[in-house]
Formats: C-alpha cells, structure tokens, sequence
C-alpha cells in the first residue's frame, strides 16, 4: 500500500520572538545526510539545529539502495537494524543483453559481516527512522520543519534568514552545512558552480505495487526484447513495490512521458501485464558534477549539494552519507575546541577524493549505457555481442558498479605483511566478536586495536585488545602473528604496525587532529 | 612487458591475408564492428596495463 505521509508539526521557532544565541551547527537540509549529520553531532555531544523548507519526508521513492558501508553507518547512528529489518537485502546483479543473462556478479561473497552487501529500502523510510532517532535528543538536536533559507551572508559568525508560516526570523551559527540537495540554494546564494559533465540521456523512473515473486536481486537489461534499443532496471523494495528505470533517449518529451497513460503501458511490457497501480513516476536526466571545495569558509557542503552523479551505482545517497562520516566527528572536534579549524580541510580533501571515484565510476556506466554515437557506441555493441561468447568480455559490460567506499590516501604506518585489505584509507573490516560485532565495538571514537599483542598506551586513547579468531586474523593479520591498527572515530584505519612503539602511536594519534598535507 | 615493435609475425602475408579475409563481403559498419571485437579480444589477451598503454599511443602517433 501507499506510504502514509504524516507531516511533521511546524513550531514556531525563539527567533520569531527574541533574538536567538549563535548557534554551533546549523544544518540546512533534513533530508538523510542532514538528519544523519545532527545525530551524529548528537552522538558527539554537539547541538544543532536543523532546518527544513517542508515538513514530510521525501516525496517518492528516490534513494532507495543502501550500501553496506551506510548501513554500518546507520547502525553506529542508531537506525541500521530498523533499516535491515524492513527493507530487501540483496547482494546479486544479474545483467542481461536482448533475452540472455551475460553478467552477474556477488557484491558480500563472505561471511562475518555484520551488514549485507545491500539493502533496498524507500528513502521515505530512511528519512522516517532518522526523524525518530534524532527526535531521542531533543536537547542537542532541534529540527525545525517548514524554515526555508531564502538569505545567507557568510562570516564568523554566518547570518541565515530564514522564512516559516508565521513570519521570518534571522539566526546566526559559527558553521553551516549545506544538506539541501543536488539545487542547493545556499550553493545558488554562494554563487558557487559545480564542474564536470551534463549527460544527455533522459529516464523514467517508476515505483509500482503488484504481487509478485522476483528474486531479491538487481536486474539490469540492454535492448530487452520488451523495450528494444534501449536499458531498464528492475529493484525490489520493501510493501510489493517494485523500482523501473527505462532509458528514454534524449529525444523523449519529458512533458510527454511523465502522462500515466503514457506510463503505464511501458511497465506493462516490462512486467507483462498491467495487474499493478503506479505508486511514483519521474522523468529524469543527469550529471556527474561536483564543486571545486566543499568547505567554503564557514559553510561545509555534504551530500548532493556538493556531488551530484548518475543513479547507476547507488554512489548519491550513498556517497552523501559516507560524507557524514568523514565529517561529523571532525566537525564535533572543532566546535568543541578540541581541533583547528583546519581539520576539516581534511573532510574536504578526502571527499573530493571520493566524489571523484564515485563521478568517474558513474560517468563510466553512463557512458557504457548511453554511448554517443561512433567509437563510443563502437567497443559497446562489441562488448555486448562478445560478453555471450567469452568470459573475458562480461567484465566490461559496465551497467553499473555499485558503491563501496574509497580507500582514502591517508599516507599512515603501514607493513607489508598485513593483508590489504585493512591498509590505512580503509574502512575497518567488519568480524564477528563472540556474539557481537567488530564494528559495534569500534563505535565512534578512536580506537587502538591490538589483535594478538599487546599495544603501548596513548593518551586520549581507548585500546580494544582482542584474541586473534580466523576472521580477524584473515582481515588483520595475515601470516602476522599479531599487529596494533590505529581506527579513527569513522572506523577508517589511519594507520597499523607489527611492532609500534609508544611514539609511533602517539604520534599517529595526534595526526588525526591535524590536517596534514599529503 | 615492453610492447613489441620487432617484427613478431612469423608469416606477415599470411596474416594480413587472413585479416582481409575475414573482412571479405562485410559492409563497412560491419567490418568496423569486427575490428572492434577483435581489439577487445587481443588486448584481453595482451592484459599488461603498460603494454596496452604503448600500444594505444602508438596507434595515435
């Protein structure tokens, strides 16, 4: 059935009334990356206010394929059960040209991770758990529906004027991030541009009901026999609704195309029949573009205001809250007076990185489904026609890769006898602990992690010393009998040893709260 | 592995009448269309990044 959309209560805010304090954090955005970032400031004892032009949450289905990583993000931040629980857990993509399967691929081929690879799961309800979980801190988070941002002036501290139902009201905060979206409008009031390329392709994407029994797994087809010349894409969601992504062309008229009675006999061919209802439809183009920085003074960009890329490899939603992670414990430390500013050149420089990888991974797939004609077009048809034939030519049918996190180029303490796997950038692998998980021990803070020896103290520091199991010694060890790994407040390793000495880690320890240079 | 610039065929004509033939009553489109296979083919066979790389400049040379 119909999600039921219950609009959250507009309150009239101090600020209508009497002039409020400056703020430490206001956050402009109460989509997933803004209410993911107030909880995790939460969690870091930091308070924000969090502002949003409407008051339900996401109209459509929109993000809907959650990766790994963002659900151990998720689950640090209190909803990555909820999200697990409702949603469809996958982990298989099938890719099939005309009526034949070519490509298919296991994104979690192994045990001992808490989270699966994937889990799909409306953003509505994203954005619902996350509403509930920051609603537990009302002395630290304190979101406010229907205040839309139409004036920023930059400065220390940053003026916001801000409009509701019963008047506008001004607020001034030591930071601001722009949570508010792929047209941003307090990137449009910085006058700020994003780079990179528009592609000219136009899609439909719609949700609809119907009973059903296809497998928890993406299916992706070029030139399916049920829409020749072009690509669709099946998801399975949680409540029988299924997610399709049809390639129209760029010729297709968007005014056109957006009619139901134009819909809905195209998602008949697909599934064939029309024994469904259309729950949401949207004609969509895209680009593979970011901003030049994403910390810009006093305003820090997160999420879609700052990177936006093609929805073939769930690298938006995804990348946005990967952005949270990097971001939220920094900018806890430097409003709690416990780093320089200059910390957060580092979430900057880090995710630049990632967006870059994210935008040349999905201009890549855009590029392979919607080829320009000529050369272009050329070695696609050819890759296609010879993937049914040869194995070596399935890997370069590209109908996406599906997200997973960079390794950042932290440049820490690393040995060669450590499985790569682990190495400094990473995100710290994921094992069973007893009946626990690794993840869950590690938290959000930063952690010394001595597997099989023991580790010299640091000040400032919590070790986690643990007996090596199969798992951890296969994700951490190696043919080590034992090493110390330094996991920053995100759970991505800074650094790791076979034998540290007291300087080495202390030294590692004080980085993370710098912004060297790498 | 370097790319090879030497001569390597054993029987150059022989190839390159084999390659004609190949393309022998193929429209244009479909003989750009086999040389395209043909280029994923080899160069999956040749593997080596660098080697690749040579071989990509020196065609645009």
């Amino acid at each position: 059935m119909a999600y039921d959309y219950r609009p959250f209560p507009f309150v009239p805010p101090p600020g209508l009334t009497a002039p409020e304090p400056c703020h430490p954090v206001v956050i402009v955005g109460a989509g997933p990356v803004g209410l993911a970032l107030a909880i995790d400031l939460a969690l870091h004892g930091v308070r924000t206010v969090v502002l949003d032009d409407n008051n339900v949450v996401s109209v459509g289905s929109r993000a809907i394929c959650w990766a790994k990583r963002t659900l151990e993000i998720f689950d640090r931040l209190g909803i990555g059960q909820r999200c697990v629980d409702k949603g469809v857990t996958w982990k298989v993509g099938r890719t099939f040209h005309r009526d034949a399967e070519v490509w298919n691929f296991d994104l979690l081929p192994e045990a001992g991770h808490r989270m699966p690879a994937f889990v799909n799961l409306q953003q509505y309800y994203v954005e619902e758990y996350l509403v509930a979980r920051a609603l537990e801190f009302p002395g630290l988070i304190d979101l406010r529906w229907k205040n839309r941002v139409p004036g920023i002036t930059p400065g220390v501290p940053t003026g916001l004027t801000i409009d509701t139902p019963d008047g506008p009201y001004d607020l001034t905060a030591d930071w601001v991030v722009a949570c508010d979206g792929a047209r941003s409008p307090v990137r449009g009031m910085l006058g700020l541009d994003f780079d990179g390329e528009l592609f000219e392709e136009r899609f439909l994407i719609a949700d609809i009901e119907m009973a059903a029994d296809f497998p928890p797994e993406r299916w992706f087809w070029f030139e399916p026999p049920f829409h020749p010349g072009q690509s669709a894409l099946l998801h399975k969601q949680p409540d029988n609704i299924y997610r399709i992504d049809l390639q129209l062309g760029w010729d297709a008229d968007p005014e056109v195309e957006r009619q139901p009675d134009r819909i809905i006999p195209r998602i008949a061919r697909v599934v064939g029949h029309d024994d469904f209802r259309l729950d949401w439809a949207s004609i969509y183009t895209f680009q593979c573009r970011r901003l030049a920085q994403f910390v810009q003074g006093q305003v820090i960009f997160a999420g879609d205001s700052a990177h936006v890329v093609s929805p073939f490899g769930a690298r938006g939603g995804n990348g946005g809250i990967q952005d949270v992670d990097a971001l939220g414990w920094r900018l806890a430390a430097v409003a709690k007076g416990q780093a320089p500013a200059a910390l957060l050149d580092a979430y900057d420089r880090e995710r630049q990185f990632a967006a870059d990888e994210n935008i040349r991974n999905s201009a890549r797939t855009t590029r392979f489904m919607s080829p320009t004609p000529g050369a272009e077009r050329l070695f696609r048809d050819a890759a296609l026609h010879l993937a049914g034939q040869a194995a070596f030519a399935r890997p370069l049918v590209n109908s996406g890769r599906l997200s997973r996190p960079c390794i950042y180029p932290v440049g820490g303490a690393d040995d060669p006898a450590l499985p790569p796997v682990s190495r400094p950038g990473s995100v710290a692998p994921d094992a069973p602990l007893g009946t626990g998980w690794l993840t869950h021990a590690l938290g959000g803070r930063p952690v010394i992690l001595a597997i099989g020896m023991a580790a010299p103290a640091v000040t400032g520091a919590e070790t986690l010393s643990l007996n090596p199991t199969p798992d951890l010694t296969a994700r951490y060890l190696g043919s080590a009998p034992g090493a110390v790994y330094l996991i920053r407040p995100d759970q991505i390793v800074a650094a790791r040893w076979v034998q540290p000495t007291a300087a080495d880690l202390t030294g590692a320890f004080a980085a993370l709260w710098t912004a060297p240079c790498p | 592995m370097p790319l090879i610039t030497a001569p390597n065929l054993p029987d150059p004509d022989g190839f390159y009448a084999a390659l004609l033939a190949a393309h022998h009553g193929l429209t244009a489109a479909d003989s750009t269309a086999f040389n395209a296979r043909l280029i994923l083919i080899l160069a999956n066979h040749i593997g080596d990044p660098p080697t690749l790389d040579a071989a990509l400049a020196l065609a645009g040379s």
